[in-house]
């Protein structure tokens, strides 16, 4: 009995975590080639204030109503770093800085109110620092599910205008399309895929799931396609393995097992991958240097 | 000394540190290198705490400085290796140290305080709490932990002063002149590791980012000259400290994040209202700009139409030019004002002036001289 609700639960959180990582990599991959893989540690950090403020506001754990606020936060950051790099000198990475830390201050401000609340129950809310997946029930996987299928419907209708976004904005402009609503679009089905990973990957570390399986599928293989469907999977290996990882070791938080297991592909398709792996390149190196001698 | 006055000189000595090292940082474009570093450093202070099992050795700061130096190390080698682009390098590198961290904090520290969420946070409220005697005086540890590092920082830029602003802004010519920019880079990059470190101990690592980014950026949005950045930068990380300290008092909640909170918000007002680069100030521009083009195609309108010698145009403004008759009447307005046309008899006709206006803009869009 009890290993069969073991069982459960288990294959419930590690279907959410594999929904959740291959959503994250296949959207990754564009966030990646595009360059923008801080502005995902951003817009990751700048929701905490909307999850507390959400429940500050109506008082209710309700997932739902969090995950909305968290949404809601993410796309103010995300139109403030762009405004704040349209319309003053400040460059791109400072204006993530600052959206990063003013957002993630205003958080835990937030979040240190509802602590000092006498006698309010602080809802779990510090889960949503660093991730806790032991806490996804079967409703939040068919939201995640629901999220990946959105996602991957999004992505192949706009195909190419994304990839056109990716590769080469200007000439994507310079047909007529409309780039700049592109961008903003695509940045908010990023902040949608982020919301959805809060509950087991956390603010601090969300990016990270979104970055690593881009970063060790390009290793191996050239085509966009490929690269999307390859981050897509170890995404989903990523988060699987965390997940398990932190369901045996109980009590250590969720995010940073899954960001260590993506690391550890990342680092061996660094290491390994065919033509451009570093072991290949320094062993090439050194076969030159002898045929040299 | 009272609590309340030691937590603000706590928080004012830590922004005033943190804002001279971020000058360079943000107008070297490393802005999220600050971000990964005051991550990172947290791994360097679990490693060592694992060597030394004591929480408040000098040590921990030292092996924290260190790490923060390989985090820099190692996002670059990533990135000359050309496997990944920079911004992907520094979202690879300190999402992995951070979790490594806390991992080894959950998994060996539990019981020892330190905890991930006070990283973050900090708690600077118990600061005062922890104290040393320096010269007889019993003053809390982070205070004299962070006047070190401020005196260091101080101390540094003071004496590379010509090096560290020749390599900000022309990094070429500085190397043709023989100073070493890779040296002076990791110099400085290990400066900003002492400072978040410093930092970090006692205000989180939240807020090492908040004020290391946000007041140089304000301060570049009032000077282009490097010293007064400086001093404005400080002033703007002090102001953010003491708003911030009160808000959380007021409110009360946790210092640091406040202070984070009050640096953003001091941000945007100094981008809404500083002269020349505030938004107010740009949009200003942009509307006295579009008066002028008005002014100008009205001049241009009416000279052509004095060569055809057409006459009695007042009233066929909106329609040649496509203008609503009311911005057409304020145009008209805002011309007379300014001398470019004036009423007679036979309906408006140009002044010298106007016509001289507009032969000019004629030859400045003909290209003829």
């Amino acid at each position: 009995m009890v290993d069969g609700w073991l069982d459960y639960t288990l294959r419930t959180v590690a279907l959410g975590a594999a929904l959740l990582g291959g959503m994250s990599g296949a959207l990754g991959a564009f966030v990646f080639l595009r360059r923008q893989s801080m502005a995902g540690d951003a817009i990751a950090h700048a929701t905490l204030p909307g999850v507390v403020l959400a429940f500050l506001l109506t008082g209710q754990r309700e997932p739902y109503l969090l995950l909305g606020g968290a949404a809601l936060a993410g796309g103010a950051g995300v139109l403030l770093w762009i405004a704040i790099t349209r319309w003053s000198r400040v460059k791109q990475d400072s204006a993530l800085g600052i959206v990063l830390s003013t957002f993630l201050g205003g958080g835990v401000l937030l979040l240190n109110l509802v602590q000092n609340r006498p006698g309010a129950y602080q809802a779990g809310l510090n889960h949503f620092l660093f991730g806790q997946a032991a806490t996804l029930l079967s409703r939040d996987v068919v939201l995640l599910a629901a999220g990946a299928l959105g996602v991957s419907v999004l992505l192949l209708l706009f195909w190419k205008e994304f990839q056109l976004l990716s590769f080469d904005r200007a000439f994507g402009a310079s047909l007529g399309w409309p780039m700049q609503r592109l961008d903003i679009g695509f940045t908010l089905l990023v902040v949608a895929a982020i919301v959805l990973g809060l509950q087991s990957v956390g603010v601090v570390l969300m990016s990270a799931l979104l970055v690593a399986p881009a970063a060790a599928a390009r290793q191996w293989v050239d085509g966009l396609g490929a690269m999307v469907l390859l981050a897509a999977v170890l995404g989903a290996v990523a988060g699987v393995s965390g997940t398990l990882l932190s369901a045996l070791w109980t009590g250590l938080a969720t995010g940073p097992l899954i960001v260590l297991c993506a690391s550890t592909l990342v680092l061996f398709s660094l290491l390994l991958a065919p033509r451009r792996g570093l072991v290949w390149r320094q062993l090439d190196r050194l076969a030159a240097q002898a045929r040299l001698r | 000394m009272g609590a309340s006055l030691e937590i603000q000189l706590i928080a004012v000595t830590a922004a005033v540190a943190c804002a001279l090292v971020g000058v360079f940082l943000v107008l070297r474009r490393m802005a999220l290198m600050a971000d990964a570093i005051s991550h990172t450093v947290l791994l360097g202070i679990v490693l060592s705490f694992f060597v030394v099992q004591d929480l408040h050795s000098p040590w921990l700061l030292l092996g924290a400085a260190l790490m923060g130096v390989a985090t820099v190390g190692l996002v670059e080698a990533l990135q000359r290796s050309g496997l990944v682009a920079e911004d992907a390098a520094i979202a690879l590198v300190f999402p992995a140290l951070f979790s490594l961290a806390v991992l080894l904090i959950g998994l060996y520290a539990r019981n020892v305080h330190l905890d991930a969420d006070v990283v973050l946070m900090g708690e600077l409220a118990l600061a005062p709490f922890e104290r040393v005697l320096v010269f007889g005086l019993d003053l809390p540890q982070s205070l004299v932990v962070l006047a070190g590092v401020l005196l260091l920082n101080l101390l540094c830029i003071g004496l590379f002063y010509k090096e560290l602003k020749l390599s900000t802004f022309d990094p070429v010519l500085a190397a043709t002149l023989g100073i070493a920019p890779a040296l002076l880079h990791y110099g400085l990059m290990a400066l900003v590791a002492v400072t978040a470190v410093g930092a970090f101990d006692s205000v989180g690592a939240v807020l090492v980012v908040a004020l290391i980014v946000t007041p140089p950026a304000a301060a570049h949005l009032l000077t282009d000259d490097l010293q007064r950045m400086l001093l404005l930068s400080a002033g703007i990380g002090a102001g953010s400290a003491l708003s911030g300290y009160w808000l959380a008092r007021w409110l009360d909640t946790n210092i640091a994040g406040s202070m984070a909170l009050m640096a953003g918000v001091w941000f945007c007002v100094i981008w809404a209202a500083a002269p020349e680069r505030g938004l107010v100030a740009l949009l200003r521009r942009r509307a006295r700009q579009r008066w002028q083009v008005a002014e100008r195609v009205l001049a241009l309108h009416l000279r052509s139409a004095e060569e055809e010698g057409s006459t009695n145009l007042v009233d066929r403004l909106p329609e040649r030019l496509r203008w609503e008759p009311k911005f057409a009447h304020q145009v008209l307005r805002r011309a007379e004002a300014n001398g470019l046309v004036q009423h007679q008899a036979g309906g408006l006709v140009l002044t010298e002036r106007g016509r001289q206006q507009a032969d000019y803009s004629s030859s400045r869009i003909t290209g003829s001289s």
